[in-house]
């Protein structure tokens, strides 16, 4: 490692924080399953494929527009269940609770937790709770883990895809993070966008009874679409031609960005899916996209043009090209 | 043809009769910098046209020295540093603001200097430093910060004078024969401060023409347009394409109250030196606001780094990928020079948008 | 860093009040301009307003927001 501490920008999503999970972690604990550093491993247990995932949810402030640490918790993890084409099933919970938390405020969350699983239709078998002295863990900090059963059939990879194939959104970038950053001192500003946090392996459902073949699914949380992009072009090997044009924003979501100087493709998002596919799927899968109350704006935002370097690229309104870099270090730190 | 391919195509066949080219004109507005490579406006301009970045940064010019003692006192304790956010990432001589708050400093990013005055309030057993960078446009807004922390009694607020001006620096980039100047696009929201007027003396002495331009790519093109027209019309002078916004004389008001808090200093800037009247500096009746006076700081003489260009490259002399640093040893990771540390830098920006030509 | 947003007035004390940007409500000082009311449009940066809109402009603003306002 470069550095001698540990920066904020290394939990990011972005470059820093790929280098020290590249160097320290999987160099010490690599193996082919940790390696291909997917949204979930994909394991297989007796002749089932399992999906198993783990996310660690630290979130300030703990209740935003449109949701909260605990359905941020179910959903983070539901999703990433979602994203290897697996049905979620059971959740671990463990709470790292701050000495002095209202007990008001734990049992939202809790009730937040029961309502979104309920929605998500899985169920949270076991759990942990810790609490440490004030000061220790900003009110609360949350983990989760789950399982979930992959379909048959379906076979999702950065490897599978190819040129030709077509990139989707299930809808407006950015809402998520800009709806907990409205919320923080020093930002503070009112707003009605409200996170897009949801649950979205009922939607993957659809698309994958419609269409088993899609190559790629992947939720663009930290680090935004941009950073989700990157890593399908670098793992996947192939170059991601997106249009500016086509990028779907909100307006009150873009001018807010404009006043912070931040740029959608880069700010998280919790109720997001990219979906690659073979170009003959893209208008099938797109019309069950938006024929679900969670893909309204759906969108074909790209294309996959070429395969050998790892690069994503962006045609702009004036018709010039840009790259769409990985973020670099801390955009928005604290936002999931 | 849309406007701006009609812009595009008439800048192609004036900048061919201004040949021996290339036309090389300079903006010095950070958000021009980004929008430019965001734009990938490069990419449709023809070759005679270079379209330089120049020292629009604020964050790119402040002096490490500035940044070195912005972390001395952030180390102290009871020393809270307020600062807008790009800042965090400069690199002093040793570390950053960023790798200090690592190590425990009291660092906190906020959007308006009234942030940090409502900081101090709130913490009033500490002392808040807010580093004042920017140009004309966000310094009318510190100062009447600096007048309210008067007006209320503060006791502990405090702000380090980084504040910057651009017609200085402008004539600095022209006195260098080296640079080979046609034009300059000027900043669209200073010029809402300080009006357009305030580049008809430069046009004049320097015989050059200017154009305040908007943001949008469109309107950037718009104003490129304006310039190379301007030079095939063999024209100084300053006209206007950010119309919306911006006028002859800008606002007055604003400029009173930057009159009654600052006056215009002698001011390093990080990559081009010293330039005279350039800084925004607080007078006598504010003393008690400048942390350097407060807190007994004197800035050591910069430090250039070995091999680092960023100097060459904001004067227009080099362009970013001809710095041997460049990706090598110097990215918006681990920055060496101030260039490449905001996307504002035309290093920065440059390898952000546009390094892979692909 | 030059980053300044068309916002509209909807509070308004003394020299202070509150501004909508598209919808994104913040606070703002108004002491850089005179003659500042309710339903005027002014170029917003770092919390000030710095320039006032005349009302063609402002209106032309209105408008592009409510056509924005329309997509989804």
């Amino acid at each position: 490692m470069k550095e001698n501490r540990i920066l904020l920008a290394h939990g990011g999503g972005g470059t820093m924080m790929h280098n020290l999970i590249g160097e320290t972690i999987l160099g010490k604990l690599g193996n082919p399953i940790l390696n291909a550093l997917g949204d979930s491993a994909v394991i297989q247990i007796s002749n089932q494929r399992i999906a198993f995932t783990t996310d660690s949810f630290v979130v300030r402030p703990l209740f935003f527009n449109g949701g909260d640490i605990g359905k941020l918790a179910v959903c983070g993890t539901v999703n990433d269940l979602a994203m290897a084409g697996a049905r979620p099933l059971f959740l671990s919970l463990g709470f790292i609770i701050e000495e002095g938390l209202e007990g008001a405020v734990f049992e939202r969350v809790v009730e937040s937790i029961r309502e979104t699983a309920a929605e998500a239709r899985v169920m949270v078998v076991t759990g942990d709770t810790k609490v440490v002295e004030k000061g220790k863990a900003d009110g609360l900090f949350i983990n989760t883990s789950g399982i979930g059963v992959i379909r048959p059939g379906v076979a999702i990879s950065a490897g599978r895809v190819k040129a030709g194939d077509v990139v989707l959104i299930n809808g407006n970038m950015g809402d998520h993070g800009i709806a907990v950053i409205s919320k923080r001192e020093g930002l503070a500003f009112e707003t009605q966008i409200a996170s897009d946090c949801a649950p979205l392996n009922h939607l993957v459902s659809k698309i994958l009874d419609e269409c088993e073949d899609i190559h790629f699914f992947r939720d663009p949380t930290r680090g935004g679409v941009a950073a989700t992009l990157n890593e399908v072009a670098e793992q996947g090997k192939v170059k991601i031609e997106l249009f500016e044009k086509d990028l779907p924003v909100s307006p009150r979501t873009q001018a807010a960005c404009d006043m912070l100087g931040f740029d959608p493709l880069y700010v998280p998002n919790e109720g997001k899916m990219l979906v690659i596919c073979e170009e003959a799927d893209a208008e099938r899968v797109l019309g069950v996209m938006r024929g679900d109350p969670l893909g309204i704006s759906a969108a074909i935002i790209g294309r996959v043009t070429e395969e050998g370097e790892g690069v994503v690229l962006l045609h702009t309104k004036v018709g010039g090209k840009r790259i769409v870099d990985m973020p670099y270090g801390e955009q928005l730190p604290r936002i999931c | 043809m849309s406007a701006t391919e009609q812009y595009i195509a008439e800048i192609t066949a004036l900048a061919r009769k201004l040949a021996p080219g290339p036309v090389r004109l300079m903006e010095v507005c950070g958000t021009h910098t980004v929008s430019i490579a965001r734009g990938g406006i490069r990419d449709i301009l023809p070759e005679s046209v270079a379209m330089l970045s120049g020292p629009g940064c604020p964050v790119c010019v402040t002096p490490d020295s500035v940044i070195d003692a912005a972390i001395s006192l952030a180390s102290q304790p009871g020393v809270i540093i307020a600062t807008f956010g790009d800042m965090v990432k400069v690199p002093g001589t040793e570390k950053s603001l960023e790798r200090a708050r690592a190590e425990g400093a009291d660092v906190r990013m906020i959007y308006s200097p009234m942030d940090g005055l409502e900081i101090a309030r709130q913490n009033p057993a500490k002392k808040i430093v807010f580093i004042a960078a920017g140009f004309e446009t966000t310094q009318p807004g510190n100062a009447l910060t600096i007048e309210r922390a008067k007006a209320e009694g503060a006791k502990n607020y405090f702000v380090i004078p980084a504040g910057k001006l651009i017609p200085p620096a402008m004539r600095a980039l022209l006195d260098d024969k080296e640079s080979r100047l046609d034009g300059f696009l000027c900043p669209g929201h200073v010029s809402v401060i300080i009006g357009a007027n305030a580049y008809r003396p430069i046009a004049r002495d320097y015989g050059k023409p200017c154009v305040v331009a908007g943001f949008e790519p469109d309107e950037i093109i718009e104003g490129i347009a304006m310039l190379v027209r301007m030079l095939a019309e063999k024209k100084s002078g300053v006209e206007i394409q950010y119309k919306k916004i911006v006028n002859a004389e800008g606002n007055a008001k604003a400029r009173e109250i930057l009159d009654r808090v600052y006056y215009a200093g002698d001011s390093e800037w990080r990559g081009l030196g010293m330039i005279p009247k350039s800084g925004f500096l607080l007078k006598p009746e504010y003393a008690d606001y400048d942390a350097f006076a407060h807190f007994g700081i004197a800035l050591h003489p910069s430090r250039a780094r070995k091999g680092c260009r960023c100097g060459e490259v904001l004067q227009g002399k080099i362009a970013p990928f001809e710095c041997p640093l460049f990706g090598k040893g110097c990215t918006p990771e681990h920055p060496i020079g101030p260039c490449m540390v905001s996307s504002e830098g035309a290093c920065g920006a440059y390898y952000r948008y546009n390094r892979k030509r692909v | 860093m030059c980053l300044a947003v068309p916002a509209k007035v909807i509070e308004i004390a003394g020299n202070r009040g509150v501004v909508s940007v598209q919808g994104n409500n913040v606070k703002a000082d108004f002491s850089m301009l005179d003659d500042v009311t309710l339903g005027d449009f002014v170029l917003i940066h770092a919390g000030f307003a710095i320039k006032k809109y005349d009302p063609d402009d402002a209106r032309e603003i209105l408008k592009i927001w409510d056509e924005l306002k329309e997509k989804p």
